[in-house]
């Protein structure tokens, strides 16, 4: 009995020292990732801040402080901003929603116990894992107006071919079809949530006499909110840095149609060499979808239900 | 009766969905093998008359595919070095050790994966031009060794958190410190995650060509998606050599997947749910 109080101190010792210890290493086993942070984001982010206030172009010599500048030519000149501001909102929500549609009709279908459904699933997920550059070249083939595949089928049917990305009014619908043939990945993501839809649930509502639709409506949706969400969230960001096809496929055009808005920072910052600029350009594009985020969140709160609804 | 008409319209619609998934893939395939004449042949052919395998060693000799492949292997193995040993010790860190302002450095590294790329990529481009890292492996290959980026340390830190906290608590008693415990108790229990993690990181470099596109310049420092888009660039009317090239980048992707397949759906659906 006496010795219990030695104990307790002693144990009380050790777990200090533990805590202590476990302080500085859990510093250090995270190091790596906050040096990261600050060095290659914190960083850059406020160097891309200051570096919007000026003219930096890598030809000329020196760095001019130039206030708001080139916010005001921005605006007021708008020389592609409006434009590509303009086709890259066009290409997010039209390629976001059918994509998600897409994804989730594939999904509710392998979900109806068909056979071999690992099968399905690597048939839908194959064309994701066509990398990138290959991808937007192989489609530029099938788009190709005079020997690509499309035209070829359209032709057989008796129709009339399309221009496809070699025309400005089809080039954002034809990228639009381009990401809709990728969505094996948000698919995946679906159908992992619904299998976890409860199937008590789903009884109770046909106990109830409720029909598919029924179901669908009230269990299946709700239930899968979440997920719906995720994959809007993470498809409408994605799309907003939409890059290589205006890179690899159109150049922008025709006619700046798809002149996509990181197409812009790159080629005023690489190929026009105006960083400052561009890193303006680069700071709205932040705000815009920071605004743009955080108006869906607003949104989602109406209708996600986070495990409430289990 | 009505369950039976329900599953012939799904099967009927899930096998157009595939078809139309896997046309574009069979028609990169079959013009690879074609000749120029065949592929641009109208009515078009579905199939080529002789397979052409020659296409494939043709590649390897109108641009210097091989040293596009050993470039871009330069570049993947360090980094999947780096992306997996350091987002295994912060997913640790985060996940297990409790020190002074944890939540708030985790939560600010997860909030960097909101922010658009280009905002930072202008300065990090000036630094690189700055210290004479422009045309080298550096860009490409050093930032993976900070984390690997929110997105793995996020699903580092989840598998982790899934292993029971006893674990540690045991081990501490026994004298063990933290870097034992990391290594031989809780690495061996993450190895899931770490294929997984090694799995996405591949994709990522093998995809990956922006990165080249802005850091390197001379052709013989060139990554195979570099060389794609060179091959395209020059030799603009074979389109059977350059199907051929994108067939060859498409192959290690597909095996990759293959070999690995039950993991990698695993983190696809972990990181989409959890997120």
């Amino acid at each position: 009995m006496k010795l219990e109080p030695l104990k307790q101190r002693l144990l009380t010792k050790k777990r200090m020292n533990f805590s202590k210890k476990e302080k500085v290493f859990g510093y250090l086993f995270t190091l790596p990732a906050i040096l990261g942070l600050l060095l290659w984001t914190l960083g850059p982010i406020l160097a891309s801040l200051i570096l919007s206030f000026t003219d930096y172009q890598v030809i000329s010599p020196g760095i001019n402080w130039i206030g708001f500048e080139n916010y005001f030519t921005i605006f007021r000149e708008d020389l592609y901003f409006k434009q590509s501001l303009v086709v890259t909102l066009y290409f997010a929500i039209a390629s976001t929603a059918a994509t998600l549609a897409a994804a989730l009709c594939i999904a509710l279908l392998m979900n109806m116990k068909v056979k071999g459904q690992g099968i399905w699933r690597t048939l839908y997920y194959l064309p994701v894992l066509v990398p990138a550059v290959a991808a937007n070249i192989l489609w530029m083939w099938l788009f190709n107006p005079e020997f690509g595949m499309l035209n070829g089928i359209l032709r057989f049917f008796g129709l009339p071919g399309s221009m496809w990305i070699y025309d400005a009014a089809t080039v954002i619908p034809s990228l639009v079809l381009l990401s809709v043939w990728g969505c094996g990945g948000a698919a995946l993501i679906f159908l992992a949530g619904l299998q976890d839809i409860p199937k008590d649930q789903l009884e109770a509502v046909e106990l109830d006499g409720g029909n598919t639709w029924h179901k669908f409506r009230f269990v299946t949706i709700p239930t899968l909110s979440p997920i719906i969400f995720f994959n809007l969230i993470m498809g409408l960001i994605g799309a907003f840095q939409t890059f290589n096809q205006a890179y690899i496929m159109t150049n922008g055009g025709p006619n700046n149609a798809s002149l996509f808005y990181v197409y812009l920072i790159y080629r005023e910052a690489f190929v026009n060499s105006r960083m400052g600029y561009a890193s303006a350009l680069a700071w709205i594009l932040f705000i815009v979808v920071m605004i743009f985020t955080l108006v869906i969140f607003r949104w989602g709160k109406g209708w996600v239900f986070y495990g409430g609804a289990k | 009766m009505k369950g039976i008409a329900f599953k012939a319209i799904a099967y009927g619609l899930l096998f157009v969905g595939a078809g139309l998934s896997l046309i574009p893939f069979f028609w990169m395939v079959r013009s690879s093998f074609m000749t120029t004449t065949e592929i641009f042949h109208f009515p078009p052919k579905l199939l080529p008359e002789t397979w052409l395998w020659g296409n494939f060693l043709e590649i390897f000799n109108v641009v210097q595919f091989s040293l596009y492949f050993k470039n871009t292997l330069f570049v993947l193995i360090p980094v999947i070095i780096g992306t997996v040993v350091t987002s295994c010790m912060c997913g640790y860190g985060f996940a297990r050790l409790n020190f002074p302002g944890r939540n708030i450095w985790f939560a600010l590294i997860i909030a960097t994966m909101m922010l658009p790329p280009a905002v930072t990529l202008i300065p990090t481009f000036m630094l690189w031009t700055e210290i004479g890292g422009i045309n080298t492996f550096w860009p490409l290959v050093l930032p993976s060794f900070f984390g690997g980026g929110g997105f793995f340390i996020f699903l580092m830190r989840q598998f982790f958190m899934s292993i029971p906290k006893e674990l540690d608590e045991a081990a501490l008693i026994d004298g063990a410190n933290y870097v034992q415990i990391f290594v031989f108790i809780l690495l061996p229990l993450v190895k899931p995650a770490i294929l997984v993690v090694s799995f996405f990181t591949f994709t990522n470099v093998w995809n990956d060509f922006f990165g080249p596109l802005i850091y390197l310049n001379d052709e013989s420092m060139f990554t195979l998606a570099l060389g794609l888009l060179q091959l395209q660039g020059s030799y603009t009317s074979d389109w059977n050599l350059i199907m051929a090239a994108a067939t060859v980048m498409t192959v290690p992707a597909i095996l990759i997947f293959f070999l690995g397949q039950k993991y990698f759906v695993e983190g696809i659906t972990l990181t989409g749910i959890k997120g």
